[in-house]
């Protein structure tokens, strides 16, 4: 909201500059967001009498006035248009100064020859003094202006309208009363009260008005004025209060709503009597309604909007819009004047399912004072009254179900608890009286308050405990160094924590990378067509739509993203929740996921340039699996999934459950993709990797360990894991290590065989193994080796 | 008999002429073997007169002594001299880089989160995590703001479904952990949250951490102070801070919290809009109507809370200019942090 300073200050005046009442507010919770003069800086412009206007002899446009400054008369050529004898303008005299944005160069008027006629001064716009962006002739004053005064204080351009960004709770500060009660209390300044002259009705004409919906609509009242002119225009003060406010002038009878609209802060809403039918009904609407509204728009009612309507047709949207058919307009002769105090319930959010906010819709969501609405029509009529005449009639007042008025009981003992301070009671007092809080008479240890009408936000104590603290002063309240219980907590020797894994990544080259947890619908459906999306209702933007099933699509993104920009060598990870909807449940499960594209290793100066492949990233995840202690229980078991090389993926099983996924991006995503480098990745479950086993320590054996190693060929399609077990099957229960040293290939063996290297090792724990026990096993486990895969030993 | 002295002065110089360890202990073997020449002269004493020997034994002894010692002196200068040259012929280029796997590193938003977290963890608090997925209970209607709240139109939300959303803030994992545990409570939940709102100042995704702290007779004064100690402890440094009230709709009272630019310590500079402060989170003494819905005794307990954004604390911390870069993922931005 924005609000002009002068404006403010004609209901209370604290003895502080601009800027440090901007501060003081922003400091007591109403936050101010800017500030900005209302004119531009000028000097030496005076409010000028025009005595006479005669043809530019050389110039159809221009004209030769005489301009007086209530001492003398100059001569002065104007091109406005609307110039002429008896009007009161800015008149810059020679000499005058105007600047036209902060820190420009000053204009000044010097005597000038326009075509040939000496020119002592310029006859002003609005636009030239900076009240507006742009005008089309001289900005007329007011008839009793004085001739001669500085135009700075006649039009009061010393002020400066204030935007404040009021939090929703104090829709009580959306009028200048409202702020100024505020400010009183801040500055400990008395408000001038509330006193309105009451209209003289001189007709006795009424509308009726009926509540149907009695909770929704609490008041509503009404009135006819007639006879009203409409063929005028709002005076000067007006329009620049509300334009100071940024509110635009439209005509007498809108301003007059805005203007109330913005000194009460209580909505208001004329119609056109003689489009009015029957009588008025606040109801709800009924489905399938339509209202075309003030804005044009035509619209389809839903039953929980509530409406105004005549005796035949909805004529507007309560607290939101009026409608089109009934406003008024230059023919409008005769008004009904709408003042109501909707439930806050009933309005909210309903401006916005239609699209809408509005300044009334913006009032009434946070709740307008419900026991205003008398003196606002009273207001109303009489400043409708002095601007277009008319006969008013008197008020029509329908009352539905009233809230209930709130008292709350203040402990003293609360405030200290809760602050921490010892207030002084005279102070809370103050305070909550200045802020319109009822206060009961006698001094206890609880004192009773009642809640003031537009006071939506205050209904138990901390509320009121907050306004003391708010104005006493957040920044005079005192601090602690915190509570001084011990809480020493114990972190679970079986977890590893996540920054512990991240950790791990990163000392094997991984940079942790962040993108975001929606991702393209269609990049989803390419790389995981199986799985079931979260998909948006309300999405930022198309490729943004759907939230992630694996953070792959994420990293295969940045790879593309980063090669790009010709960085070749990629090691990345990221950790998150990924979301999949399985039948009515939504999963929400938290994954690791890394990938790699590039050379093994940086470029370096000795090194071969060897290509990162599946069993580098695979030695990479091992060692992640490694962490928990408990490597022997993954198994990495050949795959086809998704996006993965059909060749060239595994699925990680702990125990047979299935954990993740690791391989090739397939050759054709990466084609469609455009990805140029290679590209591994694995994704795996976080959970099953943070649990550890606790370490459980066993003696030494004291007796030599044995090793032999065995050379097989053997069908090329069998696997390493296959030939481990088996041969871990056959070898004893005092093998110690079994690994693969050589896999062989190629020219020196059949084209279906593979020569396989492994390395056994063996160490009894209570004596020295033989000979003749070491070649028993061998024998079993070649033996072993035979009957399950054919394959022979190697010489 | 040949003469002690001829022999020891060929022996020595043949000694100072050999040129590996090999060949000097063929000269040894020669001259003070079993069967070398001095030996043999010594073995040969018998055929002198009776009181020749002593003196001829002693001029033999001598010669076997100092040739015995020549060796030693030669052997010595001789395996300097190999080590010598074996450290000349492998002296490399220490200057060239070392072998190694690349720099990796962490994102700067969990640098940032890590290190909240931390000081937080010293004064006890726990860390918890929660759905990003969440219902409107959790999410709204728990902490106080109610289907037609005005506070909704300040949470830009995403919705999957009519009572299903993307967690606005991280809040609703305060909700969870008091309708899970009993107090008193001390925790913080860092992570994702999302608002349907994409400019220069605001990403659809960003990440919160959000405190709790619920205990008995906690007062407005402990919020404070917990919050003021943290600023200080992040920042490392004594700015000053100050309390602005303002309003959420799950604390009450309720406070932005300020504090000094760090850039300008205050003066006014482009950061801080010149204003010299900088907003940086929200806080307030939880509500208890919140308490209550979260079955938490509000005669005996109540507690403050406390929010902030990361990413704003990190481009404080770390000077980064634009908010989106955190979610490009250039690996030469990211690079910066490691």
């Amino acid at each position: 909201m924005i609000f002009s300073e002068q404006w403010l200050r004609e209901w209370v005046s604290p003895d502080l500059e601009t800027q440090q009442l901007i501060d003081e507010l922003t400091m007591a919770g109403l936050e101010v967001d800017g500030a900005t003069p209302v004119a531009r800086q000028c000097s030496g412009i005076v409010v000028g009498l025009v005595e006479s206007v005669e043809p530019h002899p050389d110039a159809d446009k221009l004209s030769l006035c005489s301009v007086s400054d209530g001492t003398e008369s100059f001569q002065v050529v104007c091109g406005a248009p609307n110039v002429r004898a008896g009007l009161k303008v800015p008149f810059a005299k020679l000499g005058a100064e105007i600047i036209e944005a902060a820190g420009a160069k000053p204009f000044k008027i010097k005597k000038a020859k326009i075509r040939g006629i000496e020119s002592n001064g310029m006859l002003c716009s609005s636009e030239e003094l900076g009240l507006e962006e742009s005008s089309d002739g001289l900005l007329e004053l007011f008839p009793d202006a004085i001739v001669g005064e500085d135009i700075r204080s006649c039009l009061q351009l010393d002020d400066t309208s204030i935007e404040l960004d009021l939090t929703p709770n104090r829709g009580d500060c959306l009028g200048m009363i409202g702020l100024a009660r505020e400010v009183g209390v801040i500055a400990r300044k008395d408000v001038k009260p509330l006193d309105f002259p009451m209209p003289v009705e001189s007709i006795t004409d009424e509308f009726e008005v009926r509540i149907s919906a009695k909770d929704a609509c609490p008041r509503y009242l009404g009135r006819v004025i007639k006879n009203i002119n409409l063929n005028c225009e709002s005076p000067l003060w007006m329009k620049e209060k509300l334009r100071r406010s940024g509110l635009r002038s439209i005509d007498p009878v809108v301003d007059v709503t805005n203007y109330v609209l913005m000194e009460l802060g209580q909505p208001m809403h004329a119609f056109d009597l003689a489009k009015l039918e029957g009588h008025i009904d606040v109801r709800f609407a009924k489905q399938g309604e339509q209202l075309e509204l003030l804005d044009g728009k035509e619209i389809e009612l839903t039953p929980e909007t509530l409406l105004i309507s005549d005796a035949s047709k909805p004529v507007a949207i309560a607290g939101i819009m009026g409608g089109m058919e009934t406003a008024v307009s230059d023919q409008t002769e005769h008004v009904f004047l709408e003042c109501a105090f909707f439930a806050p319930l009933a309005v909210a959010g309903k401006a916005r399912s239609y699209g809408m906010h509005t300044d009334a819709s913006h009032r009434y969501e946070r709740g307008v004072d419900y026991q205003l609405q008398q003196t606002a029509m009273h207001r109303a009529t009489q400043l409708l009254l002095d601007i277009c005449g008319g006969d008013a009639g008197p008020i029509t007042e329908a009352v539905g179900n009233l809230p209930e008025p709130i008292e709350i009981n203040l402990k003293h003992s609360s405030i200290s608890s809760l602050l921490g301070i010892q207030m002084d009671k005279k102070e809370v007092r103050d305070i909550l009286g200045r802020l319109g809080f009822g206060l009961a008479a006698d001094e206890t240890e609880v004192l009773r308050v009642s809640v003031p009408s537009y006071r939506f936000d205050v209904s138990i104590e901390a509320d009121l405990i907050e306004e003391l603290a708010r104005i006493y002063g957040y920044n005079n309240l005192p601090q602690t160094g915190g509570l001084g219980n011990q809480c020493l907590s114990s972190k679970p020797e079986s977890h590893i924590a996540l920054s512990q894994i991240r950790q791990q990544l990163v000392a094997l080259g991984y940079q942790e990378v962040v993108t975001y947890s929606f991702i393209e619908p269609s990049l989803a459906d390419m790389l995981f067509p199986e799985q079931h999306g979260v998909s948006l209702q309300n999405p930022i933007s198309a490729d943004m739509a759907v939230m992630r099933t694996s953070i792959l699509p994420g990293l295969i993104s940045t790879l593309k993203y980063n090669e790009n920009r010709q960085i070749e060598r990629i090691r990345i990870f990221e950790s998150g929740l990924v979301f999949e909807r399985s039948g009515d449940e939504i999963k929400q499960t938290a994954m690791l996921s890394g990938l790699v594209s590039g050379n093994k290793m940086p470029i370096n100066w000795s090194n071969n340039k060897d290509l990162s492949d599946f069993y580098d990233l695979k030695g990479d995840v091992e060692l992640l699996l490694a962490l928990g202690l408990e490597a022997d229980k993954y198994s990495f078991v050949s795959a086809e999934y998704a996006c993965f090389h059909s060749g060239q993926c595994a699925r990680i099983e702990r125990e047979g459950e299935v954990v993740g996924y690791i391989g090739a991006l397939h050759p054709a995503m990466q084609r469609k993709l455009g990805i140029t480098g290679n590209c591994y990745m694995f994704e795996v479950k976080l959970a099953p990797l943070q649990e550890r086993r606790l370490p459980a320590a066993s003696a030494l054996s004291k007796f030599p360990e044995v090793s032999r190693d065995l050379a097989i060929l053997i069908d090329s399609n069998y696997t390493s894991s296959e030939v481990l077990a088996n041969v871990r099957e056959n070898a004893g229960e005092h093998l110690t290590d079994l690994r693969i040293f050589d896999v062989y290939q190629g020219d020196a063996v059949a084209e279906d065989k593979k020569s396989l290297a492994l390395g056994l090792t063996w160490q009894h724990p209570s004596r020295t193994l033989s000979e003749d026990d070491i070649n028993t096993i061998i024998s079993k486990c070649v033996n072993g080796l035979q009957d399950k895969f054919n394959a022979n030993l190697r010489n | 008999m040949a003469d002690p002295n001829s022999l020891l002065a060929e022996a020595l110089q043949v000694i100072k002429d050999s040129s590996d360890e090999k060949s000097l202990e063929s000269l040894r073997v020669h001259y003070l073997g079993k069967k070398g020449t001095l030996t043999a002269l010594l073995k040969s004493l018998g055929q002198l007169p009776a009181e020749e020997r002593p003196a001829a034994g002693g001029r033999i002894n001598a010669a076997k002594t100092e040739v015995q010692q020549a060796i030693e002196t030669r052997k010595n200068a001789l395996i300097e001299e190999s080590l010598n040259a074996q450290l000349s012929s492998e002296a490399i280029d220490v200057t060239l880089p070392g072998r190694r796997q690349s720099q990796g590193g962490l994102h700067p938003i969990t640098i940032t989160i890590d290190r909240i977290t931390s000081i937080f963890e010293t004064s006890g608090y726990d860390v918890a995590e929660g759905p990003e997925i969440e219902d409107d209970y959790h999410n709204f209607e728990a902490l106080n703001i109610p289907s037609h709240h005005p506070a909704r139109a300040m949470h830009d939300t995403f919705y999957v479904s009519p009572g299903t959303v993307l967690r606005t803030h991280t809040s609703p994992v305060q909700i969870r952990v008091m309708e899970g545990g009993k107090p008193p409570f001390r925790m913080i939940c860092p992570g994702r949250v999302y608002r349907c709102d994409s400019d220069l100042t605001h990403t659809p995704m960003f990440h919160q951490v959000e405190g709790l702290l619920i205990d008995e007779n906690v007062s407005f004064a402990d919020l404070k102070g917990t919050v003021i100690d943290f600023l200080h402890a992040y920042f490392e440094e004594d700015m000053p801070v100050r309390f602005r009230p303002s309003y959420f709709p799950f604390t009450e009272p309720s406070a932005e919290v300020d504090m000094g630019c760090v850039s300008c310590a205050g003066k006014g500079c482009r950061i801080c809009g010149h204003t010299g402060w900088l907003e940086v989170m929200g806080c307030g003494m939880v509500h208890p109507r919140v308490l209550e819905m979260s079955n938490i005794d509000t005669e005996k307990y109540n507690g403050f809370a406390f929010g902030m954004g990361v990413e704003r604390l990190a481009m404080l911390r770390y000077g980064v200019g634009d908010l989106r870069t955190y979610f490009e993922n250039d690996l030469r931005f990211l690079q910066q942090f490691n």
